[in-house]
């Protein structure tokens, strides 16, 4: 670790944190003064655009159109031959095991899965914490994961599922319990029959501390009368939950579930560190990562436009959603 | 919640040992074991990383990270000491700060500006294009790389020409949705009367800006920062596509992901250095929790 190499360095991290804010004040400021040279009229029709305008160039240049020009490189090949469809064919052909399917077979193992397990602990550990008086710490140590990445957690579950050979002391956790109650250690990452679950386990865990703070805040957000009504009518503390907490929650389970959904089919670090999509546990942002090094951007795209594609529910459902916030306002 | 524990509470001595009294006891002990247990199963795996961290090798290979918690303590520095000194997590650790801050700040800035004409001014498309941001909350951006790289690559931002510049770039670009979408919505909460007022004062835009809404959405801007700068300290995909290839730019993520191939077995050296790479996270999110709790509850539309 060579400080002074570092060191020298730091010039441009202070000029970068103290001149991007001021040349960008310096733009508003600037362009706020040119409008004032304009008639009155026009003023308000103007001024908005240099509000805007640079957030829209950004917005534009580094998503709108990468995005379409994604769609437009899925037709070409490696050596920039226009080729038609024929990428989609080699991703999309060969059903079930051939192209792109182990991938899209384990984003959908991905996006029922860790939705539902999110979801689910999410929902009970949100219900658990509220009745306990020391509920925040125990809330923000279930949220920790969250402030971490995923290449760190994909790192402390490869450590949890290590693998010793039978009859050697155990240092990974889970095969330690399992050899408390006497069973064999198993592999868990490099086993394709659990190899995507084991994954998926580590996603769940550092994204259970998400689904638990909004839906908790969800939860508090519930009239306490109306609690008190239905247990003065005598209902049990279940049913309470089934009839009365469940529905109530239903519209931030379903915004905290569109967010997994999107998180779950573009799934990679957890996949990427923990087995590089070996053992049947490919997805599809992995498999176009490799197609990115190869270089095969083409193919890379192709795959690419595939996850779009079963993003686009997602993201009208969401444009829905907000539009029927907006219309409430 | 309180009836029941009102229940407890309330009743007189010769209700207690009653079957409901035992009942309620029973289901409250219930349920702090259920809550506690969940949180320890929880933790379990940081604190493996933890204590592993801080294991002699021999003790490593040998025998589980839970062993070090009974007596004899036999704790020590040399993984991260020996980490630090044959990898170039140092350096990393600099470039993460060098990537994160300004793909924060620039960000943040412009998200302010864009967030308070989508709030507080009328153009043309105005509600076409705030739609669209929402839309864009979705998109994978995977869809973006290979466009891109391209540019980059005709432009001459590669890192080598321009160090962190493109990461600069891209991060403004694909955190700018979330940015404005979580501060209009806190803009457009502050109460009509404020700007009308100050027009009535003769205030420019600037000035209600700067002097008005800036001050005001401090909770909000704070959150923001503190979720964008997590997040790009966190990432993986983006730093590995576009400055991956040269290890001199590239953030802890990626050398951290690198020394998983390099060391292979040597464990007990990734947990040093995994364990690393959440301190400054970690130091984040113990200390300003509140805001980045606001930031996630503001903004769940996100993707």
């Amino acid at each position: 670790m060579d400080l002074s190499q570092l060191l020298a360095d730091v010039p441009t991290l202070v000029a970068v944190i103290i001149g991007v804010p001021a040349v960008l004040a310096a733009y508003i400021v600037g362009g706020e003064y040119l409008v004032r040279l304009l008639p009155d009229k026009l003023r308000p029709s103007v001024r908005p655009w240099i509000w805007v305008g640079p957030a829209l160039a950004f917005v534009a240049a580094f998503l709108v159109y990468p995005v379409f020009g994604t769609a437009y490189r899925s037709l070409f090949d490696k050596q920039d031959n226009f080729v038609g469809l024929s990428n989609y064919a080699v991703q999309l052909g060969g059903f079930p095991s051939g192209g792109a399917w182990i991938a899209i077979r384990n984003n959908l193992y991905w996006l029922v899965f860790f939705t539902l397990l999110v979801l689910i602990f999410g929902l009970l550990f949100a219900v658990l914490t509220d009745r306990v008086p020391y509920e925040s710490p125990i809330k923000s140590l279930i949220f920790m994961p969250m402030a971490i990445s995923f290449v760190a957690i994909a790192l402390i579950w490869k450590f949890m599922y290590s693998y010793q050979p039978p009859g050697e002391p155990q240092t990974g956790t889970i095969n330690a319990v399992l050899s408390v109650f006497h069973q064999d250690p198993r592999l868990w990452v490099q086993d394709p029959n659990v190899a995507n679950q084991a994954l998926i386990v580590a996603g769940v865990w550092g994204f259970v501390g998400f689904a638990l703070v909004i839906l908790s805040a969800a939860l508090k957000g519930i009239p306490g009368d109306l609690l008190e009504a239905a247990r003065v009518d005598g209902a049990g503390e279940l049913t309470i939950f089934r009839r009365v907490i469940f529905p109530l929650m239903m519209p931030t389970i379903v915004v905290v579930g569109t967010t997994l959904v999107i998180f779950a089919l573009k799934a990679f670090d957890i996949v990427y560190v923990m087995t590089n999509g070996n053992y049947d546990t490919d997805v599809l942002a992995n498999r176009m990562y490799k197609l990115i090094t190869i270089p095969d951007t083409g193919n890379a795209a192709a795959v690419a436009v595939v996850l779009v594609v079963a993003v686009i529910p997602v993201l009208i459902f969401n444009l829905r959603q907000f539009r029927a916030v907006e219309a409430r306002r | 919640m309180t009836i029941a524990s009102e229940q407890v509470a309330t009743p007189a001595a010769e209700r207690r040992f009653s079957p409901e009294w035992i009942g309620q006891v029973f289901s409250k002990i219930l349920l702090h074991a259920a809550v506690i247990g969940i949180t320890l199963v929880w933790i379990v795996p940081t604190l493996g990383l933890l204590v592993s961290s801080f294991r002699p090798l021999e003790d490593f290979a040998s025998s589980g990270w839970w062993t070090a918690l009974s007596p004899p303590f036999k704790f020590t520095f040399d993984n991260y000491q020996q980490v630090l000194d044959s990898s170039n997590l140092g350096n990393s650790f600099f470039n993460s700060f060098m990537i994160t801050i300004p793909a924060t700040v620039i960000p943040v800035t412009i998200a302010a500006f864009a967030a308070y004409a989508f709030s507080w001014m009328k153009f043309w498309g105005r509600d076409f294009f705030f739609l669209a941001l929402v839309g864009l909350l979705a998109v994978p951006l995977q869809a973006t790389f290979v466009p891109i790289l391209k540019l980059f690559l005709q432009l001459g931002l590669t890192p080598e020409n321009v160090g962190f510049v493109g990461l600069w770039l891209v991060h403004t670009g694909y955190g700018l949705p979330f940015a404005i979408y979580l501060l209009a919505n806190f803009f457009r909460a502050l109460p009509t009367d404020l700007f009308e007022s100050a027009e009535i004062d003769g205030a420019g835009t600037l000035t209600v800006f700067f002097r008005i809404v800036l001050p005001l959405s401090v909770p909000a801007i704070a959150s923001l920062i503190i979720f964008q700068f997590l997040w790009i300290w966190n990432d993986y995909l983006v730093a590995l596509v576009y400055v991956g290839g040269t290890p001199e730019f590239a953030p802890l993520t990626v050398t951290l992901a690198n020394l998983v191939g390099s060391l292979g077995q040597g464990y007990q050296l990734l947990t040093a250095a995994a364990f690393f790479s959440m301190i400054v996270p970690l130091i984040v999110f113990f200390s300003l929790q509140r805001y980045f709790v606001r930031g996630i509850l503001a903004g769940s539309v996100k993707g």
